[in-house]
């Protein structure tokens, strides 16, 4: 028998404890768990979307092109809008997104009179070259997103958005 | 380490006396199981209480994904219970828990009476009790019909019905609950859902404080 014995209290006081916190924890567990799902759930990748878009067209000038998906939000299927900046580079068709990197507005491509060979956010004047690298001094911290592209049938069809492979 | 920060607070709060106050009580030898294991039956407000908190923790959970609206409420809980994780139990605790909270009610009811603790001085708190019954049966109520499938709907088909047969008010409480003179439907379900989580919850707190500082303040009633 050591020096410090338990007490009869202090046993009780740890057994109520111990139960307590295990009672406890078996109701709040399950209720954080679902709490906390959407940053647990994983998604499935987008498939290639259809546009309407003739690839044969499409030059070094960007053109915007309207698109349209199947989203499914929770208990809410909806046919959301989206739109891409596209043209050519060589060989290759370039879509940009029009998602602006510095708090989410939508750039355009040459709104600014005074810049009209690149892309314009008019919310805080950010600036973006065409290859969607930002312009440094404005306020966007990185390039432009990116849209996986294929062609089918002639026409361009958009994938997932996809980290900007321009370098900076 | 708990006890440095709680000594530090106590030091400058003294809030030892507020929480002996709440936590400091005497359990008479007739109401504590150890002694007499008979005297569990003095456990059943204080489970009911123990379901209520359940019921009200799950349900907050519940309100994260659940729309009130006859287009969507369906879909939304049938999407929490059947893609969220543990939304199965989660939706399970606050079903089973609003059966078995109505029972538990019931078993403090008849305790109370059969070991006649409603008598002189404590008869206001019987009435409270009264009033917390009213208020658990009228969640029941609100709350079945949420989901809004069928047998919510026709339950609560029944229900308004019965509330219309009160004689000359009747149609006015069935428009009142149903939010329309004809029609259970998106009005009803809105109404539902803010009396479900605002009104009644609300008074239940006050009406359980009252019960509580009522017990505290006449003790437990001496034994049979």
């Amino acid at each position: 028998m050591s020096k410090n014995r338990v007490t009869r209290r202090q046993f009780l006081t740890y057994t109520i404890t111990g139960v307590g916190g295990f009672m406890a924890a078996g109701m709040l567990m399950p209720m954080v768990r679902f709490a906390i799902d959407p940053i647990l759930q994983t998604k499935e990748e987008g498939d290639f979307v259809q546009t309407s878009q003739k690839a044969a067209e499409i030059t070094e000038v960007p053109v915007k092109v309207d698109f349209s998906y199947e989203q499914t939000d929770g208990w809410y299927k909806s046919e959301v809008a989206d739109a891409a900046w596209v043209y050519r580079e060589g060989d290759q068709i370039v879509a940009i997104s029009p998602v602006c990197k510095h708090l989410g507005c939508t750039v355009n491509w040459a709104s600014d009179p005074t810049h009209p060979d690149q892309f314009f956010c008019a919310c805080h004047a950010g600036r973006y070259e065409k290859s969607g690298v930002n312009v440094k001094g404005t306020p966007p911290l990185g390039p432009l997103d990116m849209f996986e592209v294929a062609e089918n049938d002639g026409f361009l069809m958009l994938g997932k958005k996809i980290a900007n492979t321009h370098s900076n | 380490m708990l006890n440095k920060i709680y000594d530090w607070v106590d030091e400058r709060l003294d809030i030892t006396p507020i929480w002996r106050d709440i936590a400091d009580h005497e359990v008479p030898e007739h109401v504590n199981p150890a002694h007499h294991f008979s005297a569990f039956v003095y456990c059943f407000g204080g489970l009911t209480f123990f379901i209520t908190v359940i019921q009200i923790l799950s349900g907050m959970f519940l309100t994260m994904y659940y729309v009130p609206d006859v287009e969507n409420a369906w879909k939304s809980v049938y999407y929490l219970q059947n893609e969220v994780a543990f939304g199965e139990i989660v939706r399970g605790m606050h079903h089973w828990g609003a059966s078995l909270v109505i029972v538990m009610m019931f078993l403090h009811t008849l305790r109370v009476f059969f070991t006649g603790s409603y008598k002189k001085p404590r008869e206001l708190n019987w009435l409270v009790g009264v009033g917390i019954f009213a208020i658990m049966l009228g969640l029941g109520f609100t709350g079945y019909l949420l989901p809004w499938d069928m047998k919510a709907l026709f339950a609560t088909k029944v229900g308004i019905e019965i509330a219309a047969s009160v004689p000359f008010l009747g149609e006015i409480i069935k428009t009142l609950l149903a939010g329309d003179s004809t029609i259970i439907g998106a009005q009803t379900l809105t109404r539902f859902f803010a009396i479900h989580v605002f009104f009644l919850p609300a008074a239940l707190f006050a009406l359980l404080a009252v019960h509580f500082i009522m017990i505290r303040r006449q003790g437990i009633s001496g034994p049979l």
